[in-house]
């Protein structure tokens, strides 16, 4: 059509240069910055791979690395694990199947910062959720936040709110399986459990490497749960990269360096969803 | 086939006749779910029905419905930190951003979908290499350029960046929806002798409503829900959105049971109501916004 071309230019030009300026400029000077030496907003040093090699001597970087990963771990193999048990369960039966998908799903919608502020009342020493119930019970309190537990203390909440997620999606995968196949295994005899480790399992499983791959890039970027909730403590036990970069950049104004740590996550993040597509094997694209 | 059935392992007959065959098994798999359901409704419920107590009876009472109901959680939310205010600003800003994503989203949209040009291919690749990129590695240079601009703490600083970030999602999956649009209603309106504006805003648009609602659904609950930027970007008092304020709120007031759970209960609540309402709408744009950076 004539004047199709400037209809491209101007229909594409807003969201593309809104995107260029603020989303991929951004992210290449982020790269940049993480080899200066910027503290505050007026000394910036270029210091070469100096922040790196400040990366691989800081403690609490590396502290915060192992526990992001342990989360990751946590997190790969519980929410992807429970969301499967749930949506074979809610397929399996026939009622309330509406009120299962609706009090899975909505704690997805409930913002990090609230379901945060929500585990601190839950957690706390004095009165909270737990320590009442096990008072009723007759047992004492439970100081829940302590250095060993931490960690697993923001690792529940964060597998808890998330399990929804995934659990509607591989729910939804097992619905698109189309009835004959079912009927098909029926004639061959094959029902129930076995149905699901032969039929249904085998059939959904390129869903399941999709979750896979969220939840491990998910769990890199998981921020507001643990800065409410511990704050990356008590003595950084439960400090992840997402808290400690947010740490070095905005308060202690080490920005180069927190620039550095926002480079490392994206590397450890696109090495591990590459990895686990090279290990699974697969060939479908991550984007739906 | 057969021989394969045969050749069940023990723990398979277990299932079986334990499990999906027997009276037990469904009692089972409803006992599972429903402690699920009660995991995820019950802690609101308590949240809820505390927030109408004095701190005082929370400590002593915490599981008994309130005796005595009373507003003044919610009134010291409004009074001492001024939550209404952070109400606005979240409504502001998020309203902004979802306004903006849909807006450019959808004409960069329709052109990917509808049209071709030599550069297509190579935008596709960068819109979805674009999910890749989480907020953390954009905003050290984000924030130096807003403070350039002398932007920190004023609505635009949140309703940017955000706006960028949202963008390549809401292309994706908006133009993946035009795409499927046939080809007839186009060339109808050709003869028509519409302009392309036209026909974005009389046929494409009005067709691809229900895509336009998923996407803007889900970029709402994303931008409201981003403590993260928000508290680099807009964390003074006058601007900053509901999330901020929490988290202010479990540092400085975390001793107030009373104003802690109100403030929960302000945030959650009416993002409930509207999932309720939303429910389908929600949900796909969720699935479908999976790999959101």
């Amino acid at each position: 059509m004539k004047g199709d071309r400037l209809v491209i230019f101007l229909f594409l030009a807003p969201a593309f240069l809104i995107s260029a300026i603020f989303l991929y400029y951004p992210f290449f000077e982020n790269i940049v910055q993480s080899f200066y030496n910027t503290d505050g907003f007026f000394n910036s040093k270029f210091i070469g791979w100096d922040n790196y090699k400040r990366l691989f001597e800081d403690e609490i970087a590396i502290g915060a690395t192992l526990n992001s990963l342990e989360l990751m771990l946590y997190v790969a193999v519980f929410q992807v694990g429970i969301a499967l048990v749930l949506a074979v369960m809610v397929d399996s039966i026939k009622h309330g199947v509406r009120f299962f998908r609706t009090t899975f799903f909505f704690p997805i919608v409930i913002s990090g910062a609230a379901i945060g502020l929500l585990f601190t009342l839950i957690y706390n020493h004095r009165n909270g959720l737990l320590n009442e119930i096990l008072v009723r019970l007759g047992f004492d309190r439970v100081l829940w936040l302590t250095e060993q537990s931490s960690l697993y203390m923001v690792a529940i909440p964060t597998i808890w709110s998330y399990v929804g997620f995934y659990f509607l999606i591989i729910l939804t995968a097992i619905e698109k399986i189309p009835d004959d196949y079912y009927e098909a295994a029926n004639l061959e005899g094959i029902t129930g459990f076995q149905r699901m480790t032969k039929l249904t399992i085998p059939l959904i499983v390129s869903d399941l490497k999709t979750c896979l791959v969220l939840a491990i890039t998910g769990a890199l970027k998981i921020f507001e749960l643990v800065y409410i909730i511990t704050r990356g403590g008590p003595a950084r036990s439960s400090e992840v990269l997402g808290t400690y970069m947010y740490q070095k950049a905005f308060n202690d104004g080490a920005i180069g360096y927190g620039a550095t740590l926002a480079v490392l996550m994206v590397v450890i993040g696109l090495s591990l969803a590459f990895l686990t597509n090279k290990l699974l094997g697969n060939k479908d694209e991550v984007t739906y | 086939m057969r021989t394969e059935v045969n050749r069940l392992t023990f723990w398979e007959k277990f299932q079986g006749r334990f499990f999906s065959k027997s009276k037990y098994g469904k009692l089972f798999i409803y006992t599972i779910l429903i402690i699920w359901s009660i995991s995820t409704i019950f802690p609101l419920v308590w949240v809820f029905l505390n927030s109408f107590k004095p701190s005082r009876e929370i400590i002593t009472d915490t599981f008994k419905l309130p005796t005595d109901p009373t507003l003044q959680n919610y009134i010291n939310a409004f009074d001492t930190i001024d939550i209404g205010r952070s109400y606005l600003n979240s409504f502001i800003m998020s309203g902004s951003v979802v306004f903006f994503v849909l807006f450019f989203g959808g004409l960069a949209a329709f052109v990917m979908a509808r049209l071709s040009f030599r550069l297509r291919g190579a935008l596709q690749t960068i819109l979805v290499m674009s999910l890749l990129i989480p907020a953390f590695a954009t905003i050290v240079p984000v924030y130096r350029m807003m403070i350039d601009l002398e932007l920190v703490n004023t609505h635009l600083a949140l309703i940017i960046p955000q706006t960028a970030g949202n963008l390549p999602f809401a292309i994706l999956v908006i133009s993946g929806y035009m795409a499927t649009i046939p080809k007839e209603l186009e060339e109808a309106s050709l003869m028509d002798g519409c302009s392309r504006w036209k026909m974005f805003t009389k046929v494409f648009l009005p067709v691809s409503l229900p895509i336009f609602g998923t996407v803007g659904t889900f970029v709402f609950l994303w931008s409201y829900n981003d403590l993260f930027t928000s508290l680099v970007l807009v964390e003074q008092e006058h601007v900053r959105p509901i999330v901020v304020l929490l988290s202010h709120v479990s540092s400085q007031y975390g001793t107030d049971y009373g104003l802690m759970t109100a403030a929960i209960a302000m945030t959650v609540v009416p993002v409930i109501i509207f999932y309720l309402f939303a429910q389908k709408t929600i949900e796909k744009g969720a699935t479908s916004g999976a790999v959101k950076g």
